[in-house]
């Protein structure tokens, strides 16, 4: 909302500075986001005479002025035609910032002749875009005064972002009855006095229920004379941001901007019959007054004539029935549309009128009648014409909307709500000076202010003007002792492993939860229901919610990899998004080399599924998953390589991770190289640790060595190792307290051996070696069991 | 006994350990002249061997000694080559374990996690494909209010017997199911992601946000005020921060505060604290009386205070970043230039800033 500072003067009698009024209006809560004057940019130009004009010597285009511009004569050349002895014009001196031209003015040379200074036109002002010759002044114009403060451009223009509740605000008015309420200065008077009405209305109206239009208010005006506004007018409305039109729609417009008030003029000559405001109908069409036809719908509030659809109501007007030069007779329309008709209209067919913001905010219902008059006035004063009575049409519902409401105050409840003591008094002084009256049954909120609608709304209404500055800052109550841990369990692990992933020197990335649809699609593949899909996503890039964190990090390891990056170690920690609820993930990507080629191992290594398998089973102990429980289930699923990936679970059906080498035809997807690795820990499936106090178990060291046994075995191709060393121990959980495969052999189509190097922890006395045979034949037995045989 | 002063001879002589050897062979071997010596003690008589005895265990003795000493010679000298040889150019690399960091976001959710912890506020978390009922209409947005077409919302596409969802839009429908699961008095903090349909140099379709909300008895705007000046100068380290509170409009708030914090130019750089200008950080206000009710809770009984701010964006004007994109590229340069080492765990006795 743009507004000027001579414009708030019409509404406020205030003696506060420009610094003053924005400051508070930035504490009321209407936040100035811009003071602009544009005198500022035109300080330098002054009002000057042209004393004499003569040919230049060398150029035909080119006058030589004698300018006096407050200091005597000085010789300007100048190249527009209508210079000339004794006119009066705007002077720019050296060192003058020209804006329109966006050079500074130095004394110089011009074809020989020295030029000290230049006379401006519009353009070079930016003042408009007439170039044809320089500005003329009136010839009262006094020389040597400031030309902005001389033609009325000395005017701070107040930019504020107003928030969705006021709609009061769109109006110059309802900002200065804020600002008199706040207590800087105070709110001017401005009777209406109703007109004369010199006929009848010839127009009927009307307001068909359910319309989305509860009122409108017409009055017919005959024998106007429409032309350009007056200068005042049409500078207030450029000063705001507004084009000039014509009287008529520039009335219209002052009083949007003056009141919150959008009116709307028909050429009444164009209309067919009467007016009726009613929901549109399928296959009507009309030509908005932005030039754009728009087809209507059931849904939209409408307001048409006998013949056809004239205009959206309370958005946007018709074509047809705007007013023109021509116009001499016209009707005028003062309507109340419901709020969320409007918006709903507005954003289906994409129109942003200065209307439309003002009705779906809700305009005030109260001043229809009033509103008419004074636009009457305004349209004699400035177009003459004969006005009719005026007619106001309105739904069943009209006095339902109308009728006074009231909300009751506990006068203890601002203090009790917002922190700060506020007498009884001025509190209620306060909402009177914001144009609430006080009744038996509560206060009653003025028409323009629909968003008042409880106790909380009058708090706030006390508390900003009496100033948000002035609450007290309250410690909150402190629970005694030291401030208890808040962190569940599932923070506190992904805490953990996140911390334990960048240790173990992994990157982490925070990547979009939304993906492509056929980067998501394989690793979906093996979801029973579809994914979630976004029904407007911002790009194809980013539509479906990603049901695994590996696309993300597959880009962005490809993007690093582009940049240069020989080795990508990242991981992400984040959610899932499952038909079944969003699922709290770890995700790990290994990309390029593992080591990177150096002066002792020579090669550079890339990574290996078993890299994976470290990280995976690191970050796993690290928030206390049974780590030593799990078992390896080949083959992690279609995005992986099936025979160079696995999950690892407690059981088949409680799965805890996936890990492995990407699937070639996953990693060319990607464009990452294969061989590219990763994991995913699925948190949410990590059994809760079991807590039983802090104290650990009681710590005995073994008094007697361990001893440690090796055992090869050749064993069948198929064979998981970690089959085989879980078999081995099982063959004595008292005695067998480690099993580690320390070599594996298979030479060229010979067979596969496995070297396993077994702990035995005796506890009451050292072993036998007829005990040791024992559990080694037990050991053997186990294995045999398998298929596998002792090495010989 | 010149074969005594041959044999030392021989000892100081001998070059390497083998030549000690057969220097030692031929005194005190099996053979040796040394070992005859001694056998000849057996028969000799007790007078004899009275004198000679102590004579020939003298030479024994002057040749053992001799002996150890020319080894210990012949081993240092040998160690000393050894070492000669022995030469690493520790100028080298050694082998290198790669560093990795805890990204920006999750070092500041942790930060806030700790300051708000000593204040009483418990982390928590909600979905982010949210029901319309927790993400507005709960919040006071009924179906056609018009701040709902400000939130430029993402919606799902409909799935079957399923209400409709969309993208949450800011982290506020979690202070919804805080109440609902725990009650009140209630003190959370609930950060995460949320989604808007807005892309441009300031804006990214996904970021972070933090909620936090307080309902008790007897909550007023001054706890809030109180509240947010405690946070920013714990969060921002200092203690020159200032604040100012502006009424504003949310519809899940009234009254509503946007909250501006002081900034100054340090370096050439605007930073947080001092008062050469304000810069809008947080929203704020008092939980409008319907939204407690639809939470479940009376609101004659229950009021409080409910702030929000965006965490990428307490992150930049922390540690200085300037392009929030940069935030979502995963570009391990970025990651390592602004993340954070895995033990720079924010703790209050260490401070929360990294």
């Amino acid at each position: 909302m743009k507004f000027t500072l001579s414009w708030l003067y019409d509404h406020l009698d205030t003696e506060a500075s420009v610094q003053q009024i924005a400051d508070k209006l930035t504490a009321i809560g209407l936040e100035v986001e811009e003071v602009t004057n544009p005198a500022e940019a035109l300080a330098p130009f002054v009002v000057a005479e042209v004393l004499t004009a003569e040919r230049h010597p060398q150029a035909d285009k080119l006058q030589v002025l004698s300018v006096d511009a407050g200091d005597g004569p000085l010789q300007v050349v100048c190249g527009a035609p209508n210079a000339r002895a004794g006119m009066k014009g705007v002077f720019g001196p050296p060192g003058a910032y020209v804006p329109g031209s966006g050079f500074t003015l130095k004394v110089a040379a011009i074809r020989g002749v020295e030029s000290n200074g230049m006379m401006c036109s519009v353009r070079e002002l930016e003042l408009g875009d007439e170039h044809d010759g320089i500005i003329e002044l009136p010839a009262d114009a006094p020389v040597g005064q400031s030309f902005a403060a001389f033609a009325g451009l000395d005017d701070p223009v107040f930019d504020i972002a107003l928030t969705p509740n006021r709609p009061d605000c769109l109006g110059v008015r309802g900002i200065a009855r804020d600002l008199a309420a706040a207590g800087l200065g105070s709110l001017r008077e401005q009777p209406i006095r109703p007109v004369e009405s010199r006929c009848a209305n010839p127009v009927s109206i009307h307001v068909e229920d359910g319309s989305g239009c509860h009122a409108f208010a017409g009055r017919y005006i005959r024998r106007v004379t429409n032309g350009p506004s007056p200068e005042w007018l049409r500078k207030r409305l450029i000063a705001v941001g507004l084009r000039p039109i014509s009287a008529l729609v520039d009335i219209t417009n002052f009083f949007s901007i003056d009141q919150a008030r959008p009116l709307h003029v028909y050429d009444a000559a164009k209309l067919q019959g009467g007016i009726t405001a009613r929901r549109g109908r399928t296959g009507e069409r009309f030509v908005a007054l932005n030039d754009k036809e728009y087809e209507v719908v059931s849904d939209d509030c409408v307001i048409a004539d006998d013949a056809r659809v004239l205009g959206l109501g309370g958005v946007i007007g018709g074509e047809d029935t705007g007013v023109s030069e021509g116009t001499t007779e016209v009707l005028l329309e003062c309507a109340w549309f419901d709020p969320e008709t409007i918006g709903a209209a507005g954003r289906r067919h994409q129109i942003h009128t200065d209307a439309r913001a003002r009705f779906e905010r809700g305009a005030d219902p109260l001043v229809l009648e009033p509103m008419v008059e004074a636009a009457t006035a305004m349209i004699l004063e400035l177009c003459g014409g004969e006005p009719s009575q005026i007619t106001l049409a309105s739904a069943a519902d009209w006095a339902d909307i109308t009728v006074p409401r009231f909300v009751p105050l506990r006068p203890e409840r601002v203090e009790s709500l917002a922190g700060v003591h506020i007498p009884g008094d001025e509190q209620a002084a306060i909402l009177e000076r914001l144009g609430f009256t006080l009744e038996t049954a509560g206060w009653v909120p003025p028409g323009w202010r629909p968003d008042i609608d409880g106790e909380a709304d009058l708090v706030e209404e006390i508390a900003r003007i009496h100033g948000f500055d002035r609450v007290p800052a309250t410690p909150l109550e402190r629970a005694p002792g030291v401030a208890r841990p808040t962190a569940t369990p599932s923070q506190r692990m992904e805490r953990r492993v996140r911390r334990a992933a960048a240790a173990r020197g992994l990157d982490e990335a925070v990547t979009w939860s939304f993906i492509a649809e056929e980067e998501a699609a394989p690793f979906g593949r093996d979801l029973q229901e579809p994914a979630w899909i976004l029904a407007n996503p911002i790009s194809e890039d980013m539509k479906v919610m990603r049901p695994s964190l590996l696309p993300g990090l597959l880009a962005a390891a490809r993007r690093n990899l582009d940049r240069g990056a020989s080795s990508v170690r990242l991981f992400e920690l984040g959610r899932r998004y499952l038909p079944g609820g969003e699922k709290p993930t770890v995700g790990i990507l290994l990309a390029g080399e593992a080591i990177p080629r150096d002066w002792q191992s020579g090669k550079a290594r890339p990574f290996s599924p078993y890299d994976a398998k470290a990280e995976v089973l690191a970050l796993l102990d690290s928030v206390g998953a049974p780590v030593a429980n799990l078992q390896v289930f080949a083959d992690a699923g279609p995005t992986w390589h099936p025979g160079r990936s696995a999950k690892l679970g407690l059981g088949p059906k409680t799965i805890v991770a996936s890990f492995g080498e990407m699937h070639p035809r996953v990693a060319r997807r990607f464009d990452v190289p294969a061989g590219t690795q990763a994991a995913e820990i699925y948190l949410d499936a990590i059994p809760a640790q079991r807590t039983s106090g802090r104290a650990r178990p009681a710590f005995t060291p073994p008094a007697l060595q361990a001893i440690t046994r090796d055992f090869a075995f050749v064993v069948p191709l198929e064979l998981a190792a970690d089959q085989l060393v879980r078999a081995i121990r099982g063959a004595d959980r008292a005695l067998i307290t480690g099993a580690r495969v320390f070599d594996r052999y298979q030479p060229e189509g010979g067979e596969l051996s496995l070297a396993v190097e077994i702990v035995l922890q005796p506890t009451e006395k050292t072993l036998t070696e007829a005990e040791i045979s024992a559990v080694s034949e037990r050991i053997v037995g186990a294995a045999t069991k398998l298929g596998a045989r002792l090495r010989s | 006994m010149s074969d005594v002063e041959q044999t030392l001879g021989r000892i100081a002589a001998a070059g390497d350990l083998q030549a000690l050897d057969a220097a030692r062979v031929e005194a005190l071997g099996k053979n040796g002249w040394v070992t005859a010596l001694l056998k000849t003690l057996g028969g000799m008589t007790p007078d004899e061997r009275q004198v000679r005895g102590p004579e020939i265990q003298g030479v024994r003795a002057r040749v053992t000694e001799a002996i150890a000493e020319r080894k210990e010679q012949l081993v240092s000298a040998e160690l000393e080559r050894r070492l000669a040889t022995e030469r690493l150019d520790l100028s080298l690399p050694a082998p290198e374990r790669p560093q990795g960091t805890v990204h920006p976001v999750s070092q500041v959710m942790d930060e806030l996690a700790e300051i708000f912890a000593d204040l009483g506020f418990a982390v928590a978390e909600g979905p982010e494909i949210e029901t319309d009922w927790y993400n507005f209409t709960a919040l006071n947005m009924p179906e056609s209010h018009p701040a709902r077409a400000m939130h430029d919302t993402f919606y799902c596409e409909p799935r079957d017997g399923e209400p409709a969802r969309v993208l949450r839009t800011h982290t506020s429908p979690v202070q919804i199911r805080a109440m609902e699961k725990h009650g009140a008095p209630l003190r959370v903090i609930a950060p995460g992601r949320v989604y808007r349909s807005d892309s441009d140099a300031t804006h990214t379709p996904m970021f972070h946000q933090v909620e936090g909300i307080v309902i008790d008895r007897a909550i007023h705007l001054g706890h809030l005020k109180w509240t947010l000046e405690t946070f920013l100068k714990a969060f921002f380290e200092r203690d020159d921060i200032a604040i100012r509170m502006r009424p504003s409009y949310f519809p899940f708030t009234e009254p509503s505060a946007e909250v501006d914090v002081g900034w100054s130019m340090e370096k050439g750089r605007r930073v947080v604290g001092g008062q050469e200008g304000w810069m809008e950080v947080l929203g704020s206000g008092m939980v409008h009386p319907r939204v407690i009710a639809a939470a479940g809770l009376d609101p004659n009984e229950w009021q409080g205070f409910a702030f929000g701010t965006g965490i990428d964006r307490l992150a930049m004007l922390k540690y200085g970043m300037n392009d929030l994109r940069q935030f979502f590229d995963g570009d391990i340069r970025w990651l390592k230039h602004y993340g954070f080492a895995a033990l720079a765990i924010p703790t209050l006795s260490a401070g929360v800033g990294a």
